[in-house]
């Protein structure tokens, strides 16, 4: 768990100056700021106002996934919604019951959007404000008062109405917030439990207010990460050169806490077109030291030839293979390295990079309760594959081609 | 007896033709001949009283798990079969993509999952039929095709024992390959192996089910069950799953909530969808969901309708779908042009992953075909009405819609149609069912 709390820390020091956090503090609204390039999406931040409307402590709070405010009267659709549009890394307004510390439920506009990277273009942060909804039934008159109609029925047409995107000029008003969401307190008892469930569409009110949150928010981010040097935006900056892979698959190839890199084979140089954390870690390099590299850069092909060769046939004819190579990190200092190679193919089926699982010999203890290392290289292989095939299914991506 | 011809779906590389059942084995397969010592791995999971993430406030921050189940144990082990090449082709290497269009349908090109296999016959007018020693079965699938025992821990907490023995008299449930894979990682649940249960579901069965899709804690890794007459080819109880990072069409579809019952699961049902179909959700425990599901599972096999069921968002949501496919082809009721295709419309192809066995019809794949597929899967309203009314009934619970009392039918048992005779083509089908006493639909 350590590591992750780390990481979590470490998520907002990478991007913005120091006094981010405060600055953020000091701001009305309710949200939340979440990570998705660290396995399990926690929230990294989350405001006093969002604290206190739910009743929690930061502390139990911070690392955790935003799914802990839901409950058992949470449409599981709308929650279906909120999964693709942070898949699809897109702005999302819906309606949803979320649940206080004293599992007390209310209604509230879930707004989230993505923040991205000027840098490489991907998404670094998803910001989410919540903005308690007034009371007021879905169609009342309708004769279903006691059988709540689920925001699904017409959910497709709510949900392109709020989807669109409007930006509206800064306002903030928000301190009414808070005193709305004092209005639900004592909603649940058994027998009204119903009623609690029971949709209730956000009006223009709080559309506009978690608008101006959300852009509030924005703007409080980009000054503070240009502080940094390292920009932030709302919009996706179109990233030339570099950019071969896109944003989703390597927020999903981030989640893979394993040694890896992805070759490009089409490229008679077979470059390295992205490297996992842990390989840096595990080799002391950077990522610009890395990316573009001819593929085995780390090892000395004179110390085994023939293991070299192996390799570089079955890459040529699309098989895995396994192999046992003395690699050298960037001080020079070396480590044998267990490879796990494999190609992997998008979805149109055709072989779009080959993936190198690494494993450093003698480091993975075995205590009779975990996989073999073996098993772990293999999964993450596994990962590899899922991620890239779906990444590369949607209806915007060329299937044919490739 | 209604039977339809159909290219059986190869579960396992022991699945021959029909008749090779009896003989010598020695090919490590689960019988008495080579279970004797086996071992495999073991990974039990915890028991949770809480289904949704509601009180779920401490148990969210329990402590990692030994393995990563669904990551590094399941998909591992999927991949190290892949890599020994025990599957019948790379599924990764069937090209795959999303038909434009509001629901998104998932279309697969998969021209290798039919070949080399003659039609056979199948008996589609009976949901419960005994298990039979002779036909293949999961007893017959090799060792190497299991990846791991499946079970409840003892101690309340996740356990991964790498290397177990195989406890036969404790009957284990184990996680098996499926070699004609439709997605990365599919694989098969087989509850209680050694007992040889024929498909058909049961409370503990389903319970188990639930847990598998907990335990892999991913909304894209779904459960899924067909019924014999609902396109199960094999009649020992399975489940299947497997990863596919996209929104299913049908976990999108709008939703009318119905009912709430007694202990507080809610029942939905499925609006602008092609197939009708009932959704549950919450409840009190994950024990009573998976008694609600499991009580409508057995009305509807006990009352001979064929359905197919799929376990979504973590099993948080749970589709059950009766239909009469099957039925209407036996009958001569679907047209050439969809037979043609020869998809089979079980449980995926229902959610909206469609997998086409010819080029033109990948290449042509419209949300307008996959509807009009689909919607020959269906219940036509007025049977779906009524068979509703039946499993609310099965299940103790009102329909409190538009405040009228739930449908008592007794009356009208007789002029029910039979299941066949659709609406549409206006026409009276022969029943399928005369002679079980047990149906509510005679004639």
């Amino acid at each position: 768990m350590e590591p992750q709390l780390e990481l979590i820390e470490g998520s907002f020091d990478a991007r913005f100056s120091n006094e981010v956090s405060e600055a953020l503090d000091q701001l009305p609204h309710n949200f939340t700021i979440s990570d998705p390039c660290i396995s399990g999406h926690p929230i990294v931040f989350a405001s006093r106002g969002f604290l206190e409307m739910l009743g929690y402590s930061k502390e139990e709070v911070i690392g955790r996934n935003g799914r802990m405010f839901q409950g058992d009267g949470t449409c599981r659709r709308s929650v279906m919604e909120i999964r693709e549009a942070i898949r699809e890394e897109r702005e999302i307004q819906v309606s949803l019951l979320n649940y206080r510390k004293d599992r007390t439920p209310f209604w509230m506009l879930f707004h989230m959007s993505p923040v991205f990277s000027a840098e490489d273009g991907r998404v670094v942060h998803f910001i989410a404000v919540e903005v308690p909804i007034a009371k007021r039934p879905l169609r009342s008159g309708s004769g279903h008062a006691s059988n709540g109609i689920c925001l699904c029925e017409d959910g497709f047409k709510s949900f392109q109405i709020l989807h669109r995107s409007c930006r509206r000029e800064l306002r903030s008003d928000t301190m009414l917030e808070l005193r709305h969401g004092l209005e639900f307190d004592c909603v649940l008892d058994t027998d009204k439990g119903l009623d609690v469930e029971e949709l209730c569409e956000a009006g223009e009110l709080e559309k506009e207010k978690s608008t101006s949150a959300i852009n509030h928010i924005l703007s409080v981010l980009t000054q503070y990460s240009v502080l940094r040097g390292k920009s932030v935006s709302a919009r996706r900056c179109s990233v030339d050169g570099r950019g071969l892979l896109n944003s989703a698959l390597l927020t999903s190839l981030g989640r893979i806490k394993q040694s890896f890199v992805l070759i490009d084979p089409h490229l008679a140089s077979k470059p390295i077109v992205y490297a996992s954390d842990e390989f840096l870690k595990l080799t002391g390099y950077t990522r610009q030291e890395v990316l573009g590299q001819r593929y085995r850069f780390l090892s000395c092909s004179e110390t085994d030839p023939p293991i070299f060769l192996q390799i570089s046939e079955s890459i040529e004819s699309g098989k895995p293979c396994t192999a046992r190579v003395l690699d050298y990190r960037k001080d020079m200092t070396s480590f044998w390295n267990r490879l796990h190679i494999s190609p992997v193919r998008n979805a149109s089926g055709k072989i779009a990079y080959f993936v190198e699982v690494h494993r450093e010999e003698d480091c993975a203890k075995q205590d009779g309760q975990t996989l073999n290392p073996e098993l772990r290289q293999l999964g993450a292989i596994a990962a590899v594959k899922v991620a890239v095939r779906s990444a590369s299914m949607g209806p915007g991506s060329s299937t044919r081609s490739g | 007896m209604l039977r339809i011809k159909r290219v059986p779906t190869i579960l396992s590389n022991y699945q021959k033709e029909e008749g090779d059942g009896a003989g010598r084995c020695g090919r490590n397969c689960l019988r008495d001949c080579c279970i004797q010592g086996a071992r495999l791995p073991l990974y039990a999971y915890k028991r949770v009283d809480k289904a949704s993430a509601g009180k779920a406030f401490i148990d969210c921050r329990a402590r990692e798990p030994p393995v990563a189940f669904l990551d590094s144990l399941l998909l591992g082990e999927w991949e190290d079969r892949m890599e020994r090449g025990l599957f019948r082709y790379d599924v990764t290497a069937c090209e795959t993509k999303v038909i434009p269009g509001e629901y998104g349908f998932i279309a697969q090109l998969n021209e290798g999952r039919h070949l080399k296999k003659r039609p056979t016959e199948f008996r589609v007018d009976k949901v419960l039929q005994p298990f039979d020693g002779n036909k293949f079965n999961f007893m017959k699938v090799g060792q190497e095709e299991v990846l791991f025992q499946f079970e409840a821990s003892e101690d309340g907490e996740v356990q991964f024992i790498p290397n177990a023995p195989v406890d036969v008299e404790n009957s284990p449930s184990v996680v098996a390959i499926n070699v004609s894979p439709i997605e990365y990682g599919h694989v098969l649940l087989i509850p209680r192996i050694f007992e040889c249960l024929p498909q058909r579901i049961d409370h503990e069965s389903f319970l188990l089910a639930l847990y598998m899709a907990i335990e892999a804690g991913s909304p894209y890794f779904r459960l899924g069950y067909n019924s014999l007459g609902a396109f199960a080819t094999i009649n020992h109880l399975h489940f299947q799953a497997y990863y596919l990072a996209n929104p299913f069409p049908i976990e999108k579809a709008p939703t009318k909530k119905i009912t709430t019952t007694s202990n507080r699961v809610k029942i939905f049902e499925l609006l602008n969808y092609p197939v009708r179909g009932l959704i549950f959700e919450g409840g009190n425990s994950l024990e009573n969901l998976a008694k609600v599901v499991s009580d409508s599972c057995i009305f509807l096999q006990n009352s001979n309708v064929p359905y197919n069921v799929l376990i979504a968002d973590s099993g948080k949501r749970i589709f059950l779908l009766p239909q009469c496919y099957a039925e209407k082809q036996a009958l001569g009721e679907v047209s050439s042009e969809l037979l043609d295709t020869q998809v089979n419309p079980a449980v995926w192809e229902i959610s909206g992953h469609i997998v086409l066995k010819r080029r033109k019809d990948y290449d042509e794949a419209s949300e307008e075909n996959a509807w009009k597929l689909l919607a020959e899967v269906s219940l036509s309203e007025a049977r779906f009405e009524e068979v509703k009314a039946m499993v609310f009934e099965a299940i103790g619970c009102s329909i409190a819609e538009d405040g009228s009392k739930p449908h008592h039918e007794e009356k009208a048992e007789h002029e029910r149609p039979p299941l066949g005779a659709v609406d549409s083509n206006g026409k009276g089908s022969s029943a399928i069912v005369t002679g079980n006493s047990k149906c509510l639909v005679l004639h």
